[in-house]
């Protein structure tokens, strides 16, 4: 073990082994925290279209879970990298922009609606987790479907899966890694990157196991908080 | 528009299966041994000994805070080396399968074990002393009374996880070992045919994993009943 190897030069001279390093860690949160977003907002809509009455809506978001939850996450970036700007209108002007743009978007749109589908089924989970008088209620008292949807049941189910998020989010930041396959340098593939350019493998993937576990209980110690702010009073223990 | 031509399926389908073939085998053994191990990782968590419980504890969250694109990486790194050096093999032999086996079966017994663990405490705790009562010792109590009824409230999610470690095998990739997905990527690659040999995949795929998900939602209702 040497890990002086980390602070030599690389061979452009611009940075240290370090630095590539935390290049890598910082594409990796970019990339994690930008498909997030997008997995929450669309996740949302299509948890939502889970539970109302319209059976087409329901059958619409369920065929979308079907499908993005029994495809391999590998086979899902394949298709988004080699797949989609092949036979896609706008292909062509994709595979004119900076290669490193396309593989951090092929990674983004493939981990965000892969997210989709489980943020989806929690948020299916927590509207269905609620008693039923909550939603009657609602109506009863003269709120349309999307006024009790938007000022009765989301706001409860929001508090109720926050929990269930968070492993969601772990989850997507520990699957970015697997861009790596197609040559986004996020955190793991500099890692193999520098294995390549130092043949010190021990001392690169022990370095970006550290990182990825440094984050990992990072977003947790976050969580936590957030967890205990969002806690719904009485439900305690009740749901995990 | 984009000129599909899937001709090079048919001829390239023993192929595909050979590395179906690879996919089952590395999707079998992980099952059985990570079942086998996250089982005695859940009971070491709930033992009494503290030093078991810690060392439980730390396996299954170190295992589940890592990527398993790293964890494969580390077990095609070190696996050889160390098969190489306790069973004196030449370094001709290709270890990678074996490697690949040893890391998702011990990868995915973090995950089992918190799926056991979860079936044990769904056990009713009369169950325990009413064994212990009958003057078994604690270890044959949860042997002969507590694992058999954690195991069958537990089949649904033990078959779920299967399905998703069945999806995982694909990260293989990174090791250039030809499981179903990597022989798919290669003939693809060779005959210029990605796009149709990568969709074919993802179809395989889905269809494999919905007729599996749909036996586990059959089978969930009878369990339930």
């Amino acid at each position: 073990m040497d890990f002086r190897i980390f602070f030599s030069p690389v061979p452009t001279g611009d940075t240290t082994y370090l630095g590539w390093l935390l290049a890598g860690l910082r594409t990796t949160i970019a990339l994690s925290l930008s498909s997030w977003i997008i997995a929450l907002a669309l996740g949302t809509v299509l948890g939502i279209l889970r539970t109302v009455p319209n059976r087409a809506l329901r059958a619409i978001a369920g065929a979308y879970v079907e499908v993005f939850r029994n495809v391999p996450l590998l086979a899902q970036l394949f298709i988004w990298y080699f797949v989609v700007p092949e036979i896609a209108p706008f292909g062509r002007r994709f595979k004119e922009i900076d290669p490193f743009l396309q593989q951090f978007l092929a990674s983004m749109f493939c981990l965000a609606l892969f997210t989709a589908a489980r943020v989806c089924e929690q948020v299916r989970a927590g509207i269905e987790s609620l008693p039923r008088g909550q939603k009657n209620a609602g109506l009863a008292l003269g709120l349309t479907l999307p006024q009790t949807y938007r000022y009765v049941l989301l706001p409860m189910a929001a508090r109720l899966i926050v929990p269930p998020l968070t492993s969601e989010m772990l989850n997507i930041f520990k699957n970015s890694a697997v861009c790596s396959t197609i040559g986004l340098l996020e955190l793991t593939a500099q890692g193999r990157q520098l294995v390549d350019y130092t043949a010190h493998a021990y001392e690169s993937f022990l370095a970006v196991t550290i990182l990825y576990l440094v984050v990992n209980a990072a977003i947790l110690i976050v969580m936590r908080v957030v967890e205990g702010r969002a806690r719904v009073p009485g439900y305690l223990g009740s749901r995990n | 528009m984009y000129d599909f031509d899937w001709s090079s399926i048919p001829g390239a389908l023993p192929f595909l299966w050979q590395g179906m073939k690879i996919s089952l085998a590395i999707t079998a053994i992980a099952i059985a041994a990570g079942i086998a191990w996250g089982t005695a990782l859940a009971v070491m968590r709930l033992s009494p000994a503290q030093s078991l419980s810690l060392f439980a504890a730390g396996y299954v969250s170190l295992f589940r805070s890592v990527p398993l694109v790293m964890v494969l990486l580390w077990f095609f790194l070190i696996v050889p080396q160390l098969l190489r050096d306790v069973l004196h093999l030449s370094h001709a032999t290709d270890l990678r399968l074996a490697s690949a086996m040893v890391a998702f079966a011990l990868f995915e017994a973090a995950y089992y074990s918190e799926i056991m663990r979860a079936g044990i405490q769904s056990v009713p705790k009369g169950q325990r002393s009413a064994a212990l009562a009958l003057g078994m010792t604690p270890l044959q109590a949860m042997w002969f009374v507590i694992l058999p009824q954690a195991f069958r409230n537990m089949v649904p999610l033990l078959l779920t996880q299967a399905i998703i470690l069945f999806q995982d095998t694909s990260l293989v990739y990174v090791s250039a070992l030809a499981d179903f997905f990597g022989a798919a990527y290669k003939v693809g690659d060779r005959d210029g045919r990605l796009v149709e040999l990568l969709l074919f995949a993802g179809a395989v795929y889905f269809v494999l994993c919905s007729v599996a998900s749909a036996f586990v939602r059959v089978l969930r209702r009878r369990v339930a009943a």
